[in-house]
């Protein structure tokens, strides 16, 4: 191993380490799951504890994007737009079923799963999830983000199986 | 100055122009997905546009593809910070169709569960408002106590948000063991928190300030805009569905609806702090007045016996009174070790589900839940139509169910609460300063899946 | 006033506009001609008899589907029997939907001060779906009727701003209307899935 790539390694590793606890998130917050996430947000459960405790309610002071809740098409343009006017390095946490794949609500007015509009990286599924549920993935979140180096692009999201779409 | 006319501008004075803003539909200050467009003068509001449908998910339409226990799940999703209100409220609207009566404990039950939803509705609405307005440390003690009531949910239907409690013809289980220690404790709990909650705001400068004089509405165009609930009393009207037209036993309780005299923030907060208290009185009441359920234990040896040794003696041919035994189900079913449920359902076998342990532990109750859920079995109530009113915590739900004789609803609609309220929203706003928008906004307690359902 | 005396003093007020009214399961109902909705929903309004000062609720159904649904032949007897509870009064049937209309528009009145309650009905043609607004008489209407002509299509003659309200105005048709598939998307971005 060069000495550079030594170096590298370390600074990603410091670099990772430090955007891992200070995880900047904007919620996006449309529906029954917001309860959950306020839930998961105050004292009882506190986020603080993984350095997530301070929402930014400008989606360009902020890293990590929480989609809370359905997606109607209507509301899907303003997600994207949101998603858009985020600075790099940023990561999608799919919060809740209806993010996730559209949940039950299987109509005319949702979108199914919002990883069809924007890349997601961890998905966290239940309807609500538990709290939890959400620690979890926000420590999964965690482990990608430390993974992420300073220079490597950011892991392109895995499409969806050809089987899945319609 | 007239806030609905145009300002002039005055010769020699520097020119007027009006502003417009645009607020939502993602906005830090709106705990939902709307967008207001304000058209400003200074900071003055002269005139609002509201657009809503952000969280429109097709209720009415899903409801009408599923079959009637099917919608229960949705109904969750209405108004889900109260979900057991839109839960027993569906379900009384199914079986006014059915025309079908329930127990007296199930009643009971009924009302403590939407009390109690409704306390958590009414601390989510002021601690989210006054978080608004800054003062966090509310919000969080609000919380605290939700987290109490929530915990308590759980303990009866499994789950803290997305209940899916009711059923039509019944409820789910009986209250667990323990309930009413525990229900007493959170009680005493949120009081607490209540009280602290009063000295943080009630007499604060701050909030007072905000609150008071804005966001105001008189009586007659409440009525006329059709605003129910907290936010119709705080405008002096006692209009309480609760007391005008009681359902389930609610007319057995004592309780005030408190009213307000101003119509604005202030009193709307005011109201809903005192509604709290009342519904904890109800709760309190119900608790010491719910009658037994009839079923409890083994007649004969009064101890429960597992679920697997009550299939044996099924077996065995020694079904003497083993409907009224009391299972307790494998701990691999956890939180499914609950008492029969002959108090809290309909006698109506072909209506209910029936009780978990049945479902499991004998092939009549197997066949009742296969009959009931498959599809082309299942409720099919007579061809009508009927609605059905109850108090939501923003005011009356009803529910207007259409059927024709199929096993899904032809049409089920639902009234909720906070669409008026929200079609009031440029009468509420206009005169106020733009800061105003905030906390007439947060007493509006809009909640997404209910208004566009 | 009971649903019963609710009922007849309407008919006695209007006799040609009320065209048929029932009290299914204690709800009084009464179906109205579009010509004299007006009419009636300002007599119901501000006469001392009736006094209902509130427009609970403005919807509409569609009645196109209605009888056509198949239920599998197999299953055709199971299901529930009716047996009315003593507490709800059940003397009327329900005399089913008010053919040939396709839809109907269904508002709900409540009374504060004499504390009853009423729907009205008035059966719309889908060729001319037009109905008188009632924004003049209760302010409650005018979201309503926005939400009934988003989702059914139904037009109200005299409404200030007829304008869909939870869809978006790229939406084509009514998803309401029974013949509007559940899960036709016609999303704004992104793929059709
Ligand atoms: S996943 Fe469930 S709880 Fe979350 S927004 Fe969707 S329906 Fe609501």
């Amino acid at each position: 191993m060069s000495e550079a790539g030594f170096f590298t390694t370390r600074l990603d590793e410091a670099v990772g380490w430090a955007r891992k606890f200070s995880i900047f998130q904007y919620p996006f917050v449309t529906a029954c799951c917001g309860m959950e996430y306020m839930a998961t947000a105050c004292s009882h459960y506190d986020v603080d504890r993984f350095g997530a405790g301070l929402p930014r309610f400008s989606p360009r002071q902020a890293d990590v994007l929480f989609v809370v809740g359905t997606i109607s098409h209507k509301m899907a343009p303003v997600l994207k737009r949101i998603y858009d006017q985020m600075a790099e390095p940023k990561w999608v946490v799919a919060f809740g079923v209806c993010t996730c794949t559209g949940g039950f609500y299987d109509n005319y007015a949702t979108v199914m799963g919002i990883d069809t509009i924007i890349p997601v990286d961890v998905y966290i599924p239940g309807c609500p999830p538990r709290p939890e549920y959400v620690l979890d993935g926000l420590m999964k979140l965690q482990v990608k983000i430390q993974e992420h180096g300073v220079s490597g692009a950011r892991s392109a999201p895995e499409s969806r199986p050809a089987e899945l779409v319609r | 100055m007239d806030p609905t006319q145009t300002p002039k501008s005055i010769p020699g004075e520097p020119e007027t122009r009006e502003m417009l803003l645009n607020v939502g539909p993602a906005h830090p200050s709106m705990h939902g997905i709307i967008r207001i467009i304000a058209k400003l003068d200074g900071e003055q509001v002269l005139d609002t546009d509201v657009e809503i449908g952000f969280l429109h998910r097709g209720f009415e339409k899903m409801a009408e593809t599923v079959d009637y226990n099917g919608v229960m799940p949705y109904t969750d999703r209405l108004n889900y910070v109260s979900p057991l209100i839109n839960n027993v409220g569906y379900c009384m609207a199914v079986e006014k169709l059915l025309g079908l009566s329930v127990p007296e404990r199930c009643h009971y039950i009924r009302v403590i569960v939407s009390e109690i939803s409704r306390i958590t509705d009414h601390l989510t609405c002021v601690g989210a408002g006054a978080m608004e307005l800054g003062a966090f440390s509310v919000f969080l003690y609000m919380i605290k106590a939700r987290e109490f009531l929530w915990e308590l949910v759980e303990m009866v239907t499994g789950a803290r948000l997305t209940v899916s409690y009711c059923r039509v013809g019944g409820v789910k289980g009986d209250l667990p063991e323990g309930f009413e220690a525990q229900c007493r404790h959170a009680l005493q709990e949120t009081r607490k928190v209540l009280k602290e909650a009063d000295a943080l705001l009630t007499r604060n400068r701050i909030f007072v300030d905000r609150m008071s004089g804005t966001g105001k509405i008189s009586a007659e165009d409440a009525i006329s805009y059709g605003i129910t609930g907290p936010f119709l009393r705080g405008s002096g009207v006692a209009y309480d569905v609760r007391k005008d037209c009681p359902y389930a036993v609610y007319d057995r309780f004592e309780f005030d609806v408190p009213v307000g005299t101003r119509g604005d923030n202030y009193d709307r907060y005011l109201v809903r702090m005192e509604e709290m208290e009342q519904s904890i009185r109800i709760v309190e009441q119900a608790l010491r007045d719910i009658p037994p359920g009839p079923v409890l234990a083994n007649p004969e040896t009064g101890r429960p016996i597992p679920a697997a040794e009550m299939v044996d003696e099924g077996k065995m041919g020694r079904i003497a009174g083993i409907v009224d035994h009391r299972a307790v189900i494998d701990p691999t079913l956890e939180g499914a070790a609950k008492s029969q449920h002959g108090g809290i359902e309909a006698g109506e076998k072909r209506v209910f589900l029936p009780a978990k342990e049945d479902t499991y532990g004998n092939i009549e109750g197997l066949m009742q839940h296969f009959k009931l859920v498959m599809y082309g079995h299942g409720i099919r109530p007579p061809k009508g139509e009927v609605y059905f009113p109850v108090e939501g915590a923003n005011g009356e739900l009803g529910f207007y169910v259409v059927s024709d004789g199929t096993g899904s609803a032809y049409r089920v609609r639902v009234r909720p609460p906070c669409f008026a309220i929200m079609a009031a929203l440029p009468k509420l706003l206009v005169g106020d300063m733009i800061a105003d928008i905030t906390p007439t906004f947060g007493s509006i307690n809009m909640i997404g899946g209910e208004l566009d359902r | 006033m009971n649903a019963a005396s609710l009922i007849q003093a309407l008919r006695d007020r209007f006799p040609h506009a009320v065209q048929a009214a029932h009290s299914y399961r204690g709800d009084a109902t009464v179906l109205i001609g579009r010509e004299s909705l007006l009419e009636v929903a300002r007599t119901l309004k501000e006469d001392p008899a009736f006094q209902m000062s509130f427009l609970m609720d403005l919807t509409a159904v569609d009645f196109s589907a209605y009888g056509k649904k198949r239920s599998p032949a197999f299953f055709a007897h199971s299901g529930v029997a009716v047996k009315p509870s003593p507490e709800i009064p059940d003397e009327e049937p329900w005399p089913g939907p008010p053919a040939p209309a396709r839809f109907v528009v269904v508002c709900h009145l409540f009374s504060l001060p004499l504390k009853h309650r009423l729907r009205i009905e008035i059966p719309v043609e889908e060729a001319d779906a037009e109905v008188d607004s009632l924004t003049s008489v209760w302010a409650s209407a005018n979201w309503l009727e926005r939400e009934v002509w988003d989702m059914f299509g139904i037009r109200f003659h005299g409404h200030p701003n007829l304008k869909r309200i939870l869809m978006y105005d790229e939406f084509v048709g009514h998803p309401l209307r029974k013949d509007y598939p559940v899960n036709k998307r016609q999303p704004l971005i992104g793929p059709i899935n």
